[in-house]
């Protein structure tokens, strides 16, 4: 359905633009789009999907890329670090995309890496943000995202700062990612001066944590910080409210869904949860225009939609300045020029980090949607 | 350790393993009746979930609003509903390999696993559902002061009630009628059983009826408690209850109960007590050092080689 209507979008393109004269011409680029399109996670794999999706019609609707089209192909992981490779071995070797927008878990996105990189592909995630990601050295690699060490600070600042907490536990999924975050916000409180009061994991995919949550009470803690995400956050946050424990949650980006809300069994119980997250891109003056056209057609642009949207717009850009789709050309261009995007400037420095994270702390309010916190 | 914790991790202990209980009964009767591990199991449990939302949905929009009488149609419901699943699934997947090599029923039980997961998936699609809190509060025990309290919630309540009440039930279904005598016939003996008589066709199918309504019961209390959902929830729950059936004996009807105590007992005390990252691992420690001592299981029989 989706490749019959960027099909139907493409002719009408070319109809425009050559008037029917030279067929030859009219080539297609093909971009992956990888994520978790099926299982707990697949929230985030809709928001890249809808963001890329929107990116590629309007490219397509202003001449494509020297009048080639783009073409998305989908790749979902499921958020499992196995599949992922998979997907990104059929994304190079079968599909012959040029460029990868993706993948979203940090434990997929880090092994699908090495393939894309051994092909020489430009890889872009909206939402990974593993320290380990861009650490590697891979040339091809980059992310229009922060990373989980700034998201930390960001969390344990405010946790210390703002709401004065002393005695502050920090639970994580032992995944890649929440970890990562968890480890992140134990070294930013260790510089802080704080100790943690406790330090665990607990099992993605399992829903009661009321040990845990029994024993959040008996070291008595003030504050709870969790790395993870929101399928494992909702029923905490949900068991800490029904055991009484009345100290605030506070999370990375991996609870930024509404999907949050459900999994906790309604927005009394998200009511007060803290998270850190890149400024609203949606209330950002070049996105507003999008953002309108978004809601029109009924879908609200959360999350990492936009993210998705100014990763193609990133591609895009390189490709028309350097009349080429060669991952190594493409890569040395976005390190040194900056991009017009969605979401405002971006550059990235040599590792493919963004030169600027805007991290902030958002809020979970009683009607169960978020909001910015006042800086 | 103070009083009021080590009574609060066991009253989680209790919840836990009454929910892990009710799964493992069905997984203890199919192996006792026709000797194979019924794994999709797991997802009738699963699909209980997805049936007590709909259910919740429909008789919402009958406008049928006290909650006793919501929560004890919507368990009725999901019972016969789910019992019918149960009951096809032995009908399709394990009914025409009654006869041939021990593992072809187990490849079609995985098989029939994946096709209910995916099939929920597609159907339902892969994000977590949710229902409304239809149980709030909970009745504080020894209360003295903020954090020294032992809490229970309503719904908690209901669940180590609703528990006991329907193993309660199915223990006097299998000692005390005459459908559970001719249930345990088979399980002693299935040709001698059909020998003197019994339709040991609709006994199995009995025994698949009754497991996946005890599962309908977990999935719809869990439901209730824990208000969120996705397809994916029978697979850990389905390996933990399998444990929990091999550790007190498989095959035996209180070994899956009592093993699904221990189970929840053990990971509450371990994950509150010791550490909450090697939870499993201490539980998996624990099924492995009970199986050296007593290779049957807590209750279970030791098997006896039939000539």
């Amino acid at each position: 359905m989706n490749s019959m209507r960027t099909g139907a979008l493409a002719l009408l393109v070319w109809g425009w633009m050559w008037g029917g004269a030279g067929l030859a011409d009219a080539g297609t680029v093909r971009i992956g789009v990888a994520g978790p399109f099926s299982g707990g996670q697949a929230a985030f794999g809709e928001q890249f999907w809808r963001g890329a999706e929107q990116a590629v019609k309007d490219v397509n609707a202003q001449g494509g890329i020297h009048g080639d089209t783009i073409e998305l192909v989908k790749g979902d992981d499921s958020c499992e670090p196995k599949q992922a490779v998979a997907v990104a071995n059929r994304l190079v070797d079968l599909e012959k995309v040029v460029a990868v927008v993706g993948h979203f878990c940090s434990a997929s996105t880090i092994p699908a890496f090495e393939v894309y990189a051994e092909a020489g592909l430009l890889a872009i995630t909206p939402g990974s943000t593993n320290p380990k990601v861009t650490e590697r050295g891979f040339p091809t690699i980059f992310r229009t995202c922060g990373r989980d060490d700034q998201q930390g600070v960001v969390g344990a600042e405010f946790v210390v700062k703002q709401l004065k907490a002393q005695r502050v536990a920090v639970i994580h999924d032992k995944d890649t990612y929440g970890q990562g975050l968890a480890d992140a916000m134990k070294a930013h409180l260790a510089t802080l001066g704080l100790k943690e009061v406790l330090y665990e994991g607990l099992t993605r995919g399992e829903k009661d944590f009321n040990a845990l949550v029994t024993k959040l009470r008996s070291v008595k803690a003030d504050a709870v910080y969790f790395g993870g995400l929101h399928s494992e956050a909702g029923p905490l946050v949900r068991q800490m409210r029904e055991q009484g424990v009345t100290a605030p949650l506070i999370s990375g980006d991996g609870i930024m869904s509404e999907t949050f809300v459900t999994s906790a069994g309604g927005p009394k119980f998200v009511d007060g949860v803290f998270m850190t997250f890149g400024a609203d891109p949606r209330k950002l003056p070049t996105g507003l225009s999008l953002v309108e056209r978004f809601r029109k057609s009924g879908y609200e642009p959360e999350g990492y939609t936009l993210y998705a949207y100014a990763t193609v717009q990133a591609m895009v850009a390189a490709m028309r300045a350097t009349k080429s789709t060669e991952g190594a050309k493409l890569a040395a261009w976005l390190k040194a020029n900056t991009v017009e995007t969605v979401m405002g400037n971006k550059s990235w420095n040599a590792k493919g980090d963004l030169k600027i994270s805007d991290y902030v702390m958002y809020r979970w309010t009683s009607d169960g949607k978020y909001e910015e916190l006042p800086r | 350790m103070n009083a009021h914790i080590l009574l609060q991790q066991l009253v989680n202990g209790v919840v836990l393993g009454s929910v892990y209980g009710l799964i493992a009964v069905g997984y203890t009767m199919v192996y006792g009746i026709i000797g194979m591990i019924n794994f999709a199991h797991g997802e009738v449990y699963m699909i209980a979930a997805y049936l007590t939302a709909i259910f919740l949905a429909a008789l919402t929009l009958l406008g049928i609003q006290s909650p006793p009488v919501v929560i004890l149609m919507v368990l009725i419901l999901t019972m016969a509903v789910t019992a019918l699943y149960g009951w096809s699934i032995e009908r399709i997947a394990y009914k025409p390999l009654r006869h041939s090599t021990r593992l072809a029923p187990l490849i079609s039980a995985i098989g029939m696993s994946l096709i209910l997961q995916n099939f929920v998936r597609i159907a339902q699609g892969a994000r977590n559902q949710g229902i409304p809190t239809l149980l709030d509060g909970g009745v504080r025990l020894m209360e003295n002061g903020p954090e020294q309290f032992v809490q229970i919630t309503h719904a908690q309540i209901l669940i180590v009630v609703t528990a006991i009440v329907s193993m309660g039930a199915l223990w006097y279904l299998i000692q005390g009628t005459a459908m559970g005598r001719a249930c345990r016939a088979v399980q002693q003996d299935r040709t001698m059983a059909a020998l003197l008589g019994v339709d040991t066709d609709r006994i199995i199918s009995v025994v698949f009826v009754l497991g996946a309504s005890m599962a309908a019961v977990a999935g719809t209390l869990v439901t209730f408690n824990y208000g969120s959902f996705d397809f994916f929830i029978g697979f850990v729950t389905g390996i933990k209850a399998f444990t929990a059936a091999v550790l007190g004996g498989i095959g035996s009807l209180p070994g899956a109960m009592l093993g699904g105590l221990v189970l929840g007992l053990s990971e509450s005390i371990f994950s509150g007590f010791v550490n909450t990252d090697y939870k499993d691992v201490f539980a998996f420690s624990l099924l492995v050092l009970v199986l050296i001592f007593r290779p049957s299981g807590l209750l279970g029989h030791p098997e006896v080689e039939k000539v």
